[in-house]
C-alpha cells in the first residue's frame, strides 16, 4: 500500500522563517495540476544524495485548494538522519524531488461542532492548512500556538495578529493555560495537538483530566526515528542480510537494500509498516504508538519506521 | 453525427413491469463474470483498479455501459418514488464536490463523444449528450446546479454510490444514492459504521474478514483506487430489489421454473470501486450492477461449467443470506445440462 504513485516536484521558491525552520514552495515538475487535498494530509519526501535514500513525511501546509504548488516548513533536527540537514543543506531554488502523494493521518473531523488546535514548535504546520480548510467551511476554531521565542516560532508574524490566534513564548514565561481552555469548550468540540511528544502527553493527560472523550482529542508527531546501536536483520523469504546503521531506521535501511517494504507515516502512528518478527537474538526496541504494551511484550510484530533491535532480528520479509 | 451514434449505442429497454432488458453478444462478452474457479470460497479479492483491456468493464474507471440511458431512467423513477433514496448528512458537502468532480472527468475523459467538461477556474461547464442536459455551475456553490452535488451528477452516471467519512478510526456511510440495490436500504444505513452496515454477512466476521478489509480501506490513499466483484442472483432484470420494494419483488422467487429459468433467473454482478476523495479525506464507494441471464450465461460454455460448479457447491447459509434459497436448486438443476465435466480454463473468464 505503499507505492500510490509518486510525482517529481522542483523547489520554486525557499526561505528561512525561523530559526532552524525553512519553507520550501514545490511545484509540478510536468505542469500537471497537483491534487487537491485535505488539512492535515502529508507527503513523504525523497531525498537522494549518491546512493543515500533518505524519506521524511512533511505536512502540507499550504491552501489545500491550491494546485499549483504545494508547501512544506522544515525544522532542522539537531541530530538529523540525513533528511533534514540535506533540504536546509543541499536543496535549492530548482532542486527536483521526488514527493508521495498526500496522505492524510490528521484529518479535520468535519462533525466536529468546533474544532480547538494546539500546536508546540514545527507541529504548526499542519494547522496553517487546517485553518485554511475552517475557514473556508465556516468552522468555528482557536489556535493556540506555544513556542520558545518568536525568533523560533515559525510564522509568528503571519499568525500574530489573526483572530482565533493565541500565541505563548517561553521567553516571556507564557504557558498555554490548557486546563482552563480544556475545561471551557461546547460540547462537541474536537482538540487536535501536534507538537513535541511532551506537549502530546500533557495535552492528552489535561484532556483526560477535563472529562474529554477519547474520540474527540487527535494528536500528530512526526518525532524522527531514534538512533541507537547498529543491528542485523535476516530476511526469512529472501534470505538475505541487512546492516541497519546507528543513525538509520530499520525501514531506511530496507529501502536502501531494494525491499520494497511497506509504510504510510513513518512516525509509529499508523502500522502499516508493520511486519512480522520471526525470531530475535537480542532485544527489540518498540519506540511506536500502534502496538499495545501486551503485543510489544509478545514480540511478535516490530514498526519497522522508527523501532529497533539489538543484535540480530529476523524478519517475514 | 453524434446524435446518431448515440442513439444506436445505447438500448432502449426497462428493468420493471414488462422487463425488455437483455444484452448484446458483446455485453454478454465482456459480463464480469467474477469466478475465477470451479468451486465456491469466500473472498474479499481486492485489487488496484488499473485500466483492463479495450472493452472490457476494467477499460475506464468508470464503465458507461449500453444500458446508461434506460438505466438512468429507470433511477429517476426510483427516486420520483421515494426521494429517501439519496440522502447526504450536512457535514459531507465537501465529499459530495469531491464526487461530482471524481465522476465528471472520469466520464468526460474515457468518452469525450458523450460527455464533455469544461473548467475554467470554478466555473464549470458539463455537457451530457446521451441525457440531453447542459449545465453551467460554479464549484463549491450547490445553489448553482438542480440538485445537490452528489444527486446531480448520480443522476448521470451508472451504479450506487456510498460516500464513506473517515473519522474514529472508522468509515461511516454519511452520504449515498441506492436505486439499482441488491437489498440493502441507504435510508437505514445512513450514519452507520463499517462494522455496523456490514452485520448482518454470515461467516465472514467469525474469519476476521471486515477486520482486515476495514484497516486496508483506511490506508488507502489518493490516487490508488481499488475494486472488487461481488454477486448474487435476481430474479427478472430487475435494479431495484430494495427492501423498500420488496414487496413488489420479493414474491418473484417463487415463480422459478424449469421451463423459465434462462429467462428469469439472472446472475448479479456488483463492480466495486473504491477511491480516496481529495478535499474531503471520505473514500466513495461504487457499486455498479451488471446483469446477465442464464440463457445468456450458457452461450459461454464455460461460464455455464462453472457456475453450475459455483451452485453446487455454495453453503447453504450464503445462499440463503443471498436469497437464493427459493431457486438455487432448479437453477442448479437446469444449468446441469450445460456441464459435461470438461475441466475449464484457470482463472478468470473475461478480459
Amino acid at each position: 500500500m505503499s507505492a500510490a504513485p509518486s510525482r517529481q516536484v522542483e523547489v520554486a521558491a525557499l526561505e528561512r522563517v525561523a530559526n532552524r525552520v525553512k519553507r520550501f514552495e514545490f511545484v509540478p515538475c510536468d505542469g500537471q495540476p497537483l491534487p487537491v487535498f485535505s488539512a492535515g494530509a502529508h507527503v513523504v519526501v525523497t531525498m537522494r544524495e549518491g546512493d543515500r535514500v533518505f524519506r521524511n513525511p512533511y505536512s502540507l501546509m499550504g491552501s489545500p485548494f491550491s494546485t499549483d504548488r504545494y508547501q512544506i516548513s522544515v525544522l532542522r533536527a539537531p541530530e538529523s538522519r540525513g533528511g533534514s540537514a540535506f533540504m536546509h543543506e543541499k536543496v535549492k531554488e530548482g532542486t527536483k524531488l521526488e514527493i508521495s502523494q498526500p496522505v492524510n493521518l490528521f484529518p479535520i473531523v468535519g462533525t466536529g461542532r468546533k474544532h480547538l488546535l494546539i500546536a508546540g514548535g514545527i507541529g504548526i504546520t499542519p494547522f496553517l492548512a487546517m485553518m485554511e480548510q475552517l475557514k473556508a467551511t465556516g468552522s468555528p476554531f482557536e489556535l493556540h500556538y506555544g513556542m520558545r521565542s518568536a525568533e523560533e516560532g515559525a510564522y509568528f508574524e503571519r499568525l500574530n495578529s489573526l483572530p482565533g490566534v493565541h500565541i505563548y513564548r517561553e521567553d516571556r514565561s507564557e504557558r498555554i493555560p490548557l486546563a482552563e481552555i480544556l475545561g471551557n469548550q461546547p460540547l462537541g468540540t474536537h482538540l487536535y495537538v501536534c507538537g513535541p511528544q511532551g506537549m502530546i502527553d500533557w495535552t492528552l493527560k489535561t484532556a483526560a483530566q477535563e472529562g474529554w472523550p477519547e474520540d474527540n482529542v487527535h494528536y500528530e508527531h512526526f518525532a524522527a526515528p531514534p538512533p541507537g546501536e547498529p543491528f542485523l536483520v535476516k530476511l526469512a523469504k529472501s534470505g538475505r542480510e541487512v546492516k541497519v546503521g546507528a543513525h538509520q531506521s530499520l525501514l531506511e535501511a530496507l529501502e536502501q537494500a531494494g525491499v520494497d517494504a511497506p509504510y504510510l507515516c513513518r512516525g509509529g502512528a499508523c502500522g502499516q509498516c508493520l511486519t512480522r518478527v520471526v525470531s530475535a537474538e537480542g532485544a527489540l526496541i518498540h519506540n511506536d504508538h500502534v502496538l499495545t504494551d501486551e503485543e510489544m511484550r509478545e514480540g511478535k510484530l516490530i514498526a519497522t519506521c522508527v523501532s529497533r533491535g539489538t543484535g540480530c532480528l529476523t524478519l517475514d520479509l | 453525427m453524434t446524435k446518431m451514434f448515440t442513439s444506436t449505442m445505447f438500448k432502449d429497454e426497462t428493468f420493471r413491469d414488462d422487463y425488455t432488458f437483455a444484452n448484446s453478444p458483446e455485453s454478454i462478452k465482456r459480463f464480469p463474470f467474477p469466478f475465477w474457479e470451479d468451486q465456491y470460497n469466500y473472498s474479499v479479492n481486492i485489487e488496484p483498479h488499473v485500466p483492463g483491456p479495450k472493452g472490457s468493464v476494467y477499460e475506464f474507471p468508470i464503465d458507461i455501459d449500453e444500458h446508461y440511458v434506460s438505466d438512468m431512467r429507470d433511477r429517476a423513477i426510483v427516486l420520483k418514488e421515494d426521494p429517501l433514496r439519496v440522502q447526504a448528512l450536512p457535514h459531507m458537502m465537501t465529499a459530495q464536490w469531491d464526487t461530482l468532480e471524481l465522476l465528471m472527468t472520469s466520464m468526460a475523459e474515457a468518452y469525450p463523444e458523450h460527455f464533455t467538461l469544461n473548467r475554467n477556474g470554478d466555473d464549470w461547464h458539463w455537457i451530457n449528450r446521451p441525457l440531453g442536459i447542459e449545465d453551467r455551475f460554479r464549484f463549491g456553490d450547490a445553489a448553482t446546479l438542480p440538485y445537490e452535488p452528489m444527486e446531480y451528477i448520480t443522476r448521470q452516471c451508472q451504479g450506487d454510490f456510498a460516500i464513506l467519512d473517515h473519522r474514529d478510526n472508522n468509515l461511516w456511510m454519511d452520504a449515498g444514492i441506492a436505486t439499482s440495490q441488491a437489498d440493502w436500504s441507504l435510508d437505514f444505513d445512513i450514519g452507520m459504521n463499517f462494522m455496523e452496515w456490514h452485520a448482518p454477512v454470515p461467516m465472514a466476521h467469525d474469519m476476521g474478514i471486515f477486520d482486515r478489509a476495514l484497516k486496508f480501506l483506511l490506508a488507502m490513499q489518493y490516487g490508488s483506487p481499488v475494486r472488487r466483484l461481488n454477486w448474487t442472483m435476481t430474479i427478472n432484470p430487475r435494479l431495484d430489489t430494495s427492501p423498500e420494494n420488496y414487496h413488489k419483488w420479493g414474491k418473484d422467487r417463487a415463480s422459478v421454473t424449469p421451463e423459465n429459468v434462462g429467462d428469469k433467473v439472472h446472475l448479479r454482478v456488483e463492480l466495486q470501486g473504491l477511491w480516496r476523495l481529495p478535499r474531503s479525506n471520505a473514500i466513495l464507494f461504487s457499486i455498479r450492477a451488471y446483469l446477465l441471464k442464464m440463457r445468456e450465461l450458457v452461450t459461454m460454455p464455460d461460464h455455464a461449467r462453472r457456475f453450475h460448479r459455483i451452485l453446487s457447491t455454495l453453503p447453504p447459509e450464503l445462499a440463503e443470506y443471498k436469497g437464493l434459497t427459493r431457486y438455487v436448486d432448479v437453477t442448479r438443476d437446469w444449468l446441469a445440462q450445460y456441464d459435461d465435466g470438461e475441466p475449464t480454463p484457470k482463472g478468470f473468464l473475461f478480459k
